[in-house]
């Protein structure tokens, strides 16, 4: 369980996180979801007792992170950004040492046991600097998973696996976060979607909305938006894929492509296709575009700007 | 307990992977090694000289010299370098105290010194059985704490440098201008001052005067006091930094 109440942060003048509430529940997996320097790693290091809020206040696991930092450390699994390994170790020596740093009573057993969870057996007696980054990055999450822990935060835990890795990881974290609570951090929103129960998009240090991916995801898509190429020059094509019924904001992109979008529903892809075709270009693609995070976050903070008046 | 433990077992492994360890241990070993034979050619061979048989300092002497600058080596990157590679941040969201990481980072530092420190025990052997009637062993025993209680100190400064800069070499030359301070520096300003009061603040400070007290084997209480002393500010001022680290 996490409890965040009023958290703010500040790097002398700067201010990188202000007043973010939420709670994620046992059992829930959250999603921190904002672009680099939304202050999502801020958070992640103040709920992990790294370092101490400016204001606010916050619960794992059913402790306070300033008073009882101790108590919360012993409870929470924590894959920083940056894979914190010690290249010089052994893959098992590593775990050892993390095991034997938390006490663990059958320490050896619980190396073993994490070590086939992320299917890492072959490599335990190898050393860390002949690993690769997805290899690193599956080890730095059996440090976190190690001790069982009640809340598990990872730090873009996906960046730099392949994406049979990303799969096996998503099932790891899904299978964990069954009963335990997960709060992870990404900039990827199809990962986000995947993943999550709930999603927390941050901008600027501050939480723009909450809610599930689905619901996010009906509430951002207003239009859908479609790109299409021909060959040669497009600026004869504009107004006749413009004049047709149900398009709507067509316009030339610098690279020569007609983009233009549509309310879902009423599907007018076929019109322009026999249009294009009818008024002899040569159709080279068609194909939609789907909103990137960048439009989403802007959309967002029109949003709670135009709130907030 | 158990954590200062874990840290320093870590630690000292490390070093037997590390190149700075061994040249640490090779520099040591070499300049006693080399200053010990010439020493005895020379003796062995200046009969009018012959009769002051060679004492226990002609080992520990240079030993405290080369120490000066290899403890440096060996401390600089004893948190600069967590920092660095991001490993900090791991240990400091795991169950274990500030003071318990600083003090197992110095634990395994000092026991890798006491490592070399024992391979040097070679010399009094050999010493002991060139000549007649054998070397004092009272004074070989003093000496040998001088020794350990002036690693002790100096890496205890070296981690405090190092947990006070973010880079290695920043905390090299740190710790070394700290340790010329304490070992050189300090008491020269007796020659100038004229005020006892001022001048018996500067000789306490004076670690080259506590160590050469224990050297010859005529040590007071605070010749031990003081070392001791410097190490446990070293720490603390160690476990401060690393605590204020978090607040920034």
């Amino acid at each position: 369980m996490i409890r965040a109440t009023g958290l703010t942060k500040d790097y002398g003048s700067r201010r990188a996180i202000e007043n973010l509430t939420f709670e994620a529940k046992q059992g829930e997996v959250v999603g921190f979801l904002g672009p680099n320097g939304a202050g999502k790693t801020t958070t992640m290091r103040i709920l992990t007792g790294y370092m101490p809020p400016t204001y606010g206040s916050a619960q794992v696991a059913g402790f306070d992170i300033i008073s009882e930092s101790l108590e919360v450390r012993r409870r929470v699994g924590y894959l920083p950004e940056t894979v914190p390994l010690y290249p010089d170790m052994t893959v098992f020596e590593y775990l050892k040492f993390m095991a034997d740093l938390r006490h663990l009573p059958n320490a050896e057993d619980m190396v073993d046991e994490t070590l086939e969870m992320v299917q890492m057996v072959k490599r335990a007696d190898g050393y860390i600097s002949n690993l690769s980054k997805g290899m690193r990055q599956r080890i730095g999450l059996a440090q976190a998973l190690l001790h069982k822990p009640e809340v598990l935060i990872l730090d873009e835990p996906t960046i730099g696996l392949d994406p049979a890795q990303v799969v096996e990881f998503r099932n790891i974290v899904r299978d964990v976060g069954k009963e335990r609570t997960v709060l992870l951090s990404t900039h990827i929103l199809s990962e986000a979607q995947q993943l999550c129960d709930r999603v927390l998009i941050i901008n600027k240090g501050r939480i723009v909305a909450e809610d599930t991916p689905e619901n996010l995801q009906a509430r951002l898509v207003g239009a859908e938006h479609v790109v299409l190429r021909i060959k040669g020059e497009a600026d004869d094509l504009l107004p006749i894929v413009a004049k047709i019924e149900g398009v709507q904001n067509a316009k030339l992109q610098p690279d020569g492509m007609v983009e233009f979008q549509f309310v879902p529903g009423t599907d007018v892809r076929p019109a322009v296709a026999r249009a294009t075709i009818k008024a002899g270009f040569d159709l080279l693609e068609f194909r939609p575009v789907g909103l990137s995070l960048e439009e989403i976050f802007l959309q967002l903070t029109q949003d709670t700007t135009r709130k907030e008046r | 307990m158990r954590n200062i433990w874990t840290i320093a077992r870590r630690e000292y492994r490390h070093y037997f992977s590390s190149p700075i360890a061994y040249i640490v241990a090779l520099l040591t070993l070499l300049t006693i090694g080399v200053y010990f034979v010439v020493i005895i050619y020379y003796l062995t061979n200046q009969s009018y000289y012959s009769n002051t048989a060679p004492g226990v300092d002609i080992i520990i002497g240079p030993m405290a010299t080369v120490f000066l600058f290899a403890t440096p080596a060996l401390t600089m990157r004893l948190l600069a370098d967590e920092q660095r590679m991001g490993t900090l941040e791991l240990l400091l969201t795991t169950p274990i105290r500030e003071g318990e990481l600083i003090v197992g980072k110095w634990l395994g530092a000092f026991l890798f010194m006491l490592t070399i420190i024992a391979v040097t025990l070679v010399f009094p052997i050999v010493l002991n059985k060139l000549t007649s009637p054998g070397i004092d062993q009272g004074v070989m025993i003093s000496a040998y704490a001088a020794i350990i209680l002036l690693t002790a100190v100096f890496l205890a400064i070296g981690t405090a440098m190092s947990s006070l800069f973010n880079n290695q070499f920043a905390a090299f030359f740190a710790t070394l201008a700290m340790l010329v301070l304490f070992w050189w520096l300090i008491h020269l300003p007796t020659y100038i001052i004229q005020n006892t009061t001022i001048n018996n603040v500067f000789n306490y400070l004076d670690l080259n005067t506590r160590f050469t007290n224990m050297l010859a084997g005529t040590m007071s209480l605070s010749d031990i006091v003081y070392p001791i002393s410097l190490t446990a500010l070293g720490l603390f001022v160690s476990s401060i930094a690393i605590e204020t680290r978090r607040w920034r």
